[in-house]
């Protein structure tokens, strides 16, 4: 439809609001209270615009332009001097009270008030008299307070409890006096509490880790990268000065992350700044005392031209530093440096994914399913923003209710939420213990991850899967079953959630089982899985051989050189396996950023550079490629892992790598070698790309210190370093325009310093970015030829007297392991060397709560502090999973009790 | 040739006028308060450092040669870790001090810099902090900011009110 806007004709979509659409247009019209993601409420009375009966009315009204629907044919103006006024005014009465703090304000330069301040030309303070101020709150390790800044404008309560299920942030007190905060001092329990800094217009929310390291916006060397957090892949701006990480920001991406980013992603990131880090290759014993790069190199590839070498790869390095040591080592002598669990469960994702007939949801799809099913997971820590997206999937069928009902548009938020109230859509959640989604349950189901899939497995069968019936279910749980299956037949888009969480694949086969049953019966269902780590899936798709194979191989003597990559050993099996490795083992090269245990025992460290000193691809669970640049060009020898492989190649003189020199390369012999991977090529632009011959500078054109940072060392300014791999530089010259959008370092636009300019980047709001999402989907369901079922359901969970069967159970604080570098997350990650019993098989076996018990593990005798949790089924044990230092690092397992 | 003449005279006359030219270095010329040379980071009445790190002086830079870190000292002032100015590229445009939001750096009336090594015109915090409040004294910027410190809790600012009862639900 057409609408007028001062004057000139624009075509613009039908259901949008007037802010939304002159957003779209490129006009620039200022507002608090709206956010894309959250719907207008009409609150901050900032994005007033004139609209006009006909063409002849000269006096028109003022209309909120987030509030009013766009018409055919409507009239409005934004340059209209009464409309300016009003917005002048308006902004000038928010500013009453805002201290004069910028200079010492972290949201300074990248924040909405001042930019919308500067917008509307109210540029100098008219009001004299006192202004109100507040006592600030501790709001824990990862956000700062300063209530003095606030507006009102209500967006951080409306994300914190609208949007992410946040109970302990809340606005109190009355008139001008309102006050968001928690009733009393304390960490902010949200998973999701850092988008307050991003959804917080001015500086009362802000990144404490980056406070404690402070740099502005426009002086941080910015580039386009991927959260190492989990296997969802969340797009990141990481910023860098000073040769040190300093700041992770969302950078939106339509599929995936959409607006928001998980606190373990926006904070796990000082890894990188970490004190662990190795720093420059290191050979044991050594020779003459000298480090020297190329001596080590030397002696690198004498072993591997021996031939007797093993490579071990890494889900947490890239799809390109895993093909180069496959290379390097040999296709036969490459394995997956993945547990042995984690590798049934990846290659069994990947197998349903790629085989079967259900397609695999982005995580904004999986937002607008509805009617959830989750078996088994506790997405709330294995998978942050999934359980985000359910979150908005639960709103999704009373929302649309209540439009149908009351004729309001989705983004009228009040209005909707009147309607809703506190109805969720139907979601189903088996989990053996309770997680924070069940809050939003019709249904919840409790008990040993077998019985779960079983009932999952009854499901598929009642949806007319062909399986082995499922039998002896009580009556409950079939009506249940039933219940369960009528909401996925009725839903739309149903959403089946399983993963790796319960350490159980039967639940991943009774997932796929309901979904290819629903495909079977017409339905279009979403089934989305989670995996363990950044690059499982990448890894799992490029193949290798199990760990446990490793330590055959070299215990016969066929291998005595190991190459590690970006791993460390002690977390993937239990200490005595890899104690053993290290035993047979003559040689162990690890290419690694931090010096963990591995490293510890390694004969040569050759640093690696994290996701912030390297290119690289990673797959996340829904089987995206998506690209990370570098964002800086480190001290020492740190170079990217695949660059190590290339020259150890070079030095040995193996075939299958000569000639590679820089990224391109790499990604070129990738899919040579792997056809499967063909898509890559189209994944981001290469190397060569230019624009207006220019490339595409990491710097914001403002950046500021260039002939200073390094005049201490010496006064003549270095040459700026010089990117081989990718069509960004490290410099502030460059294309100034829109870059493509696997490119986009940070988001900004003239006027627009936020990270709100980001409307500016999309194609409409809340949609995709210009030229599509970055990232390239890799698995599409095989529609040919019906499901091959996993037939067999498990068996009955029946507890072994004198053992127990220990299940992981995943936080999202301590389970990562890099994000454990973080002091604030290290400091609110959970108990660990505990282990969960039920306090009736505690009475019985006559532990007392709180003592230590052994547990047999392979004849290794392990301690653990014995915990009573009423949710653990007799018979059943768990342990927190991924715990630094934890005895029992290959989970499930069944082991032997003492006490 | 009259021209001449009269030029010739004019000059001739200027032997008997007050000198205008200095003889500098022995006599120093006298500069105006707002002259624009030396740079440095000037101190609060109290004494405690101004500059708070904000980077506004380093982004107004039109040549980069001011580069700094923002820290905090656990009285919750803010203040930079270290404070780089490079005189071998400034140009004492001024810029830095009219960005500046605490009259902390200021262009002072001095311009003896010279130097023979080209490093040592790269100053450090150290060589510009100076004990003084320099062209603007009496200015706090703790005084009239809403920030609280140690020693200035919140409310105690100028024009500011006491801290909101936030249980009060009186006007």
């Amino acid at each position: 439809m057409t609408i007028y806007i001062d004057n000139k004709p624009y075509e613009v979509k039908p259901g949008k609001n007037l802010l939304e659409a002159c957003l779209e247009l490129g006009l620039n019209l200022p507002y608090f209270c709206w956010h894309p993601a959250l719907g207008s409420v009409g609150a901050c009375r900032q994005c007033a615009v004139k609209v006009f009966k006909d063409e002849d009315d000269k006096t028109g009204r003022l209309v909120m332009g987030c509030m009013e629907p766009v018409r055919d044919n409507l009239r409005l103006s934004i340059e209209d001097p009464g409309a300016k006024t009003f917005r002048d005014q308006v902004i000038g009465w928010l500013m009453t009270n805002h201290p004069h703090d910028c200079a010492v304000c972290d949201e300074g330069g990248s924040c909405h008030l001042q930019d919308m301040t500067v917008m509307t030309g109210h540029t100098y303070r008219n009001y004299r008299f006192s202004k109100r101020t507040f006592e600030n709150q501790d709001l824990g390790p990862f956000i700062s307070h300063e209530m003095n800044r606030c507006i009102q404008c209500y967006r951080c309560v409306r994300f914190y409890k609208d949007y992410a299920g946040g109970k302990d942030l809340n606005v109190f007190a009355a008139h001008n006096h309102v006050y968001f905060g928690r009733c009393e001092n304390g960490t902010l329990e949200s998973e999701f509490s850092g988008n307050l800094a991003e959804v917080c217009p001015t500086g009362v929310f802000t990144d404490k880790t980056l406070h404690s390291h402070y740099t502005r916006k426009w002086d941080m060397t910015w580039a386009p990268s991927v959260c190492q957090g989990c296997s969802l892949g969340c797009n990141t701006s990481a910023g860098e000065r000073y040769g040190s990480l300093r700041q992770i920001t969302n950078r939106y991406n339509g599929e995936v992350n959409g607006y928001f980013l998980c606190d373990r992603g926006r904070f796990g990131y000082e890894f990188v700044n970490s004190d662990q880090r190795i720093l420059q290759a290191a050979i044991r014993p050594h020779y003459n005392g000298t480090t020297n790069k190329d001596h080590i190199l030397e002696q690198v590839a004498q072993k591997v031209k021996n031939g007797r070498t093993i490579g071990i790869g890494s889900p947490r390095a890239s799809l390109e530093s895993n093909y180069a040591l496959k290379l390097l080592v040999g296709e036969d002598n490459f394995y997956l440096g993945m547990s042995d669990t984690d590798h049934d469960h990846t290659s069994l994702a990947l197998k349903i994914l790629r085989d079967g007939p259900a397609r695999t949801p982005s995580m904004q799809e999986a937002a607008k399913a509805d009617v959830v099913f989750i078996l088994g997971e506790d997405l709330t820590n294995t998978a942050p923003m999934l359980a985000l997206a359910v979150r908005q999937a639960a709103q999704h069928k009373p929302e649309s209710d209540a439009m149908g009902d009351i004729h309001v548009a989705a983004w009228q938020d009040a209005a909707v939420r009147e309607a809703v109230q506190d109805k969720h859509g139907p979601v189903y959640i088996f989990h053996t213990v309770p997680t924070k989604l069940d809050e939003l349950a019709e249904d919840i189901h409790r008990g040993a991850p077998e019985q779960l899939a079983r009932l999952g497995f009854a499901i598929a069968q009642m949806l007319g899967a062909d399986i082995v019936p499922v039998t002896g279910l009580s009556q409950e749980d079939a009506a249940l079953a039933e219940k369960i299956a009528a909401a996925l037949m009725t839903a739309e888009h149903p959403l089946i959630i399983s993963g790796y969480g319960s350490g159980c694949d039967h639940m991943m086969k009774a997932a796929a089982n309901i979904a290819w049953a629903l495909q079977q019966k017409g339905r279009n269902p979403m089934l989305s899985l989670t995996l363990p780590e950044v690059n499982s899936m990448g890894l799992e798709i490029l193949g290798g051989h199990r760990l446990d194979t490793a330590l055959d191989v070299l215990r016969q003597g066929d291998a005595d050189t190991v190459i590690v990559l970006e791993n460390d050993l002690y977390r993937r099996a239990d200490p005595h396996i890899i104690d053993e490795i290290f035993l047979h083992a003559q040689d162990v090269i690890l290419i690694d950023h931090l010096y963990n245990r591995t490293a510890e025992k390694a004969t040569v460290l050759l640093p690696a550079g994290t996701f912030a000193e390297a290119d690289g691809t990673v797959v996340n669970n829904e089987g995206r490629a998506q690209r990370f640049y570098q964002v800086f060009v480190p001290k020492g020898d740190m170079q990217e892992s695949w660059r190590w492989c290339l020259q150890i190649a070079e030095k040995a003189g193996i075939t299958a790598l000569q000639g590679l020199r820089n990224l391109d390369d790499i990604d070129l012999a990738l899919t040579n070698g792997m056809p499967s991977l063909e898509p890559l090529q189209q994944l981001a632009p290469h190397a060569g790309f230019r624009i207006n011959g220019q490339r595409i500078p990491r710097e914001p054109h403002r950046y500021s210190g260039r002939t200073a940072i390094l005049a201490n060392e010496n006064v003549s300014e270095p040459k700026p370093a010089e990117d081989v791999d990718t069509p960004l530089s490290f410099t502030m010259e460059g294309y100034r325009g829109e870059p493509p959008s696997p490119l986009i370092p940070f988001f900004w636009s003239p006027g627009w310093n936020s990270v709100q300019s980001v409307n500016k980047y999309q194609q409409e709001i809340g949609g995709h970015l210009h030229g599509g999402d970055p990232g390239i989907r890799l698995l599409e369901p095989h529609l040919n030829g019906g499901p091959h079922y996993f037939h067999e359901a498990p068996d009955t969970f029946v507890p072994i007297p004198g053992h127990v069967h220990i299940m992981p159970l995943y936080h999202i604080y301590g389970s990562e392991e890099l994000s454990m570098y973080t002091p604030g997350i290290a400091q609110q990650a959970g108990e660990f060397c505990c282990l969960y019993l039920n306090p009736e098989d505690l009475a019985q076996w006559n532990i007392a709560p709180g003592n230590w018990v052994t547990i047999d593990l392979d004849h290794h005798a392990c301690r653990l502090v014995a915990t009573p949790n009423h949710w653990m089924p007799r018979g059943l044990g768990a342990v927190s999973a991924g715990m630094p230092h934890s005895p029992v690092v290959d989970l499930p397992v069944c082991v032997k009790l003492q006490a | 040739m009259f021209s001449l003449l009269r030029s010739m005279w004019l000059v001739f006359l200027h032997t008997f006028h007050k000198r205008e030219t200095y003889q500098y270095p022995e006599e120093k010329a006298p500069l105006p308060a707002r002259w624009r040379g030396r740079i440095a980071l000037t101190r609060d009445p109290d004494g405690g450092e101004r500059c708070v790190g904000c980077y506004l002086c380093a982004a107004a830079c039109p040549v980069d040669c001011i580069s700094l870190q923002a820290t905090e000292a656990p009285d919750g002032r803010r203040y930079p870790s270290f404070f780089r100015i490079n005189f071998s590229r400034c140009i004492f445009c001024g810029f830095c001090e009219e960005a500046c939001p605490t009259y902390a750096i200021q262009l002072l009336p001095d311009f003896e810099m010279a130097e023979y090594d080209r490093q040592n015109l790269v100053y450090e915090k150290e060589d510009l902090l100076i004990n003084s409040q320099g062209k603007y004294p009496g200015y706090n910027y703790y005084r009239v900011a809403g920030m609280a410190i140690e020693g200035k809790d919140k409310g105690e600012a100028q024009h500011e009110e006491p801290p909101v009862n936030i249980k009060s639900l009186l006007p």
